[in-house]
């Protein structure tokens, strides 16, 4: 490994917490993903990222900072990536998804507070994350009320920018999030000091449309009865593709779903035939978030798609292309972003129509409904996922997690009991 | 083919084991406390079952099936709970209710296959661990604990949390409330919780049992029976459902062999 100490001590991390943290990471790496059989060979590339998911990304963002570009951390799939790209800034995922983090979120956060966020106020207070330290602006959104709060006080330790997401999808609301997006870009103009051009937000456009399709790429080969690639080996891939340069991402997914494409061809699957087939919805998984998958697929099925932020959510609809002015580009990404299913919408029977069709797609043979503790919103929509599964005749179980572990044995036992019940 | 076949139910509070025969008939059932390891508990549950042991299919369920080194498969114990209850009560559609010490189960059976479940979280609220500790705060044995419910009245503890709850019944026992009435809440609290689960799962029609330990305790049955608005089944082997369900899945074991 590289050796990234000063680098951490640049960016006046907390070091020996830091320490803490990195010591169990190579464990976890090693129990969820090296102990699985006949892995794609393309996952060289993020098994490499994840062993130095503090080095190699964090000390790229740092060399382009010394060229002046900007970089920006995300909290969200509504926030459009295309305009900070298009102003030549940077963009970063920023979800915490360790339990590390959550003591230190909870000394200014209720309980209450769901994990991912009080993993990420905690990373940032901590200083233990380098790539909250590198961000030169978060953009948070309204998505959530736990949030909203949340970047008040993030807001008072570096410099915040909030984008308003409408609660509703009828047709002022889709005008009113391009408008958020008007609004946005000139934030972005004004830090970065780059002039938005309808040439620039294109080429923009263009580079997140391929990003989507190399990663519905890899999303179309786990379709296959033939399956070619785990669960957590995709979604690894997921989890980095938010912090990954956008171009690199995509190359990347293309030379993985290559490899896929032919394992199909060949009929190489990494499960025996009839192993049960697993839709994963719900509330994000962050990194390291695995718990979930490595239970699953150490329970004797497998995971052959996540509908989810970090998952279809991400990739799914693309942004017209053919728009020439600012005024139609930002429209644009407003259709697409809008047409994400997220809970915090009122109605979102578009995320059941969803569920039901990739329940289809993916041949998926019943659903894990997974929301972390304490997200009331997609806790409370469980209710309506559930019934319309069951109308449907899908096998669903419904389960709520933090990222703790002391649940992973009840955890075992329902999804274990839930896959010998599919198994009849 | 062997000739018996081993179920083994090691749960938080209680290990479970029951011996069939060639025709199902029950042979042999016992329990030992479970205590501090379920390794031992294994142990000893081997050395009683030595008369059997070469001679039988052993599956092991419950939170301790994985310390069963002599089984030959573990099972989960909502799988086995179902084929248990299915075993003890026949009926076309039948909704299980199973209090143990540390989850408590709904299970949904439909032609004796589990078409649905659902467990409580991670907290000891509507599990029979609650009643357990309610029962030692008021230095009662469970069953003397039921007894005096069945006389009580009037009063409720609204806190789910066992930790919560205790101090209620504390300060109840403050003010000096008759222990009947605490009693009353405290089977009253556990049978709501229970009883609300019950409801995301309950069919129309159907029947209705309950398993685990807390089904030989007649007045939390009837208080039951009396909160879902319907008729609740027990059997005398209603403790041992899990292992009974996992004696007949090593049956199937055996005749698949």
């Amino acid at each position: 490994m590289a050796d990234y100490v000063q680098m951490w001590k640049d960016l006046g991390m907390d070091l020996e917490s830091h320490d803490v943290l990195c010591s169990v990471l190579p464990t976890a790496v090693g129990d969820v993903f090296m102990t699985q059989q006949n892995r794609p060979k393309a996952m060289d590339f993020w098994d490499l990222v994840i062993s130095e998911v503090h080095g190699i990304r964090p000390a790229e963002l740092i060399e382009e900072q010394k060229k002046g570009r900007k970089v920006f951390g995300t909290f969200c799939v509504y926030v459009p990536d295309e305009v900070v790209i298009a102003a030549n800034g940077i963009v970063t995922g920023l979800c915490g998804g360790s339990q590390f983090w959550v003591p230190g979120g909870e000394a200014v956060l209720p309980k209450s507070t769901c994990p991912l966020i009080k993993a990420s106020v905690g990373a940032r207070l901590g200083r233990t994350c380098p790539f909250f330290r590198i961000a030169d602006m978060y953009v948070g959104e309204t998505t959530c009320d736990g949030k909203k709060k949340a970047y008040e006080i993030l807001g008072e330790d570096v410099p915040m920018y909030v984008m308003d997401v409408p609660q509703m999808k009828r047709p002022e609301d889709i005008l009113k999030w391009k408008n958020e997006i008007a609004a946005f870009a000139k934030k972005v103009e004004e830090f970065t000091g780059n002039k938005l051009t309808p040439e620039k937000l294109n080429e923009a456009i263009k580079l997140f449309n391929e990003k989507r399709k190399a990663l519905a790429r890899v999303y179309n080969a786990r379709k296959s009865e033939c399956l070619p690639i785990s669960g957590r080996d995709a979604l690894l891939m997921m989890q980095i593709a938010f912090f990954d340069d956008p171009a690199r991402c995509a190359q990347m997914c293309n030379r993985l779903a290559d490899e896929l494409e032919q394992r199909i061809r060949d009929g190489v699957s990494v499960v025996p035939a009839g192993t049960k087939r697993i839709l994963v919805t719900g509330t994000p998984l962050a990194v390291p978030n695995w718990k979930l998958h490595n239970i699953i697929e150490t329970s004797g099925a497998a995971v052959v798609c996540e509908e989810m932020c970090t998952g279809t959510r991400y990739f799914e609809n693309l942004v017209d292309e053919t728009k020439t002015t600012l005024d139609e580009q930002f429209m644009a990404l407003s259709e697409r972003y809008m047409k994400t299913n997220c809970a915090c919408f009122t109605p979102n029977t578009g995320r059941i129509d969803d569920i039901l069709r990739m329940v289809k797609e993916y041949k998926v043979d019943g659903v894990i409904d997974c929301s972390l503790k304490f997200c009331c919103l997609y806790d409370t929509e469980k209710y309506s996922v559930s019934r319309a599964l069951k109308e449907a005749g899908v096998p669903i179980l419904s389960l709520e997690t933090d990222y703790t572990d002391t649940d992973a044995e009840q955890l075992r036992t329902r999804i274990g009991a839930f896959v010998e019940m599919i198994d009849g | 083919m062997k000739q018996y076949s081993i179920g083994i139910d090691i749960g938080s509070t209680c290990a479970k084991a029951v011996v069939l025969d060639a025709e199902k008939h029950i042979m042999e059932r016992f329990l030992l406390p479970t205590g501090w390891s379920s390794v031992e508990t294994a142990e000893k549950l081997k050395e009683q079952l030595s008369a059997y042991l070469s001679d039988a299919f052993t599956v092991a369920t419950g939170y301790g099936r994985a310390c069963v080194p002599f089984a030959d498969r573990s099972v989960t114990e909502i799988t086995c709970h179902g084929k248990g209850a299915a075993f003890l009560y026949s009926a076309p559609t039948l909704t299980v209710i199973d209090i143990g010490g540390q989850d408590t189960k709904i299970i949904l059976l439909e032609n004796g296959t589990v078409s649905d479940f659902l467990m409580n979280d991670k907290c000891s609220a509507g599990t029979g661990r609650f009643l357990e500790v309610m029962a030692n705060t008021l230095g009662l044995r469970l069953e003397t604990l039921c007894e005096l419910a069945s006389a009580g009245g009037g009063v409720s503890i609204s806190s789910m949390c066992t930790v919560f709850a205790e101090s209620e019944v504390i300060s109840l026992i403050g003010r000096g409330e008759p222990r009947e009435n605490i009693a009353f809440a405290v089977v009253d609290s556990i049978v709501t919780k229970v009883a609300s689960q019950v409801s995301r799962l309950l069919q129309a029609d159907g029947a209705v049992c309950l398993t685990g330990g807390l089904c030989e305790l007649p007045y939390l049955r009837q208080a039951l029976e009396k909160k879902l608005g319907r008729k609740v089944v027990t059997s005398s082997d209603g403790r041992y459902a899990g292992a009974i369900g996992a004696a007949l899945l090593a049956w199937k074991d055996g005749a698949a062999k």
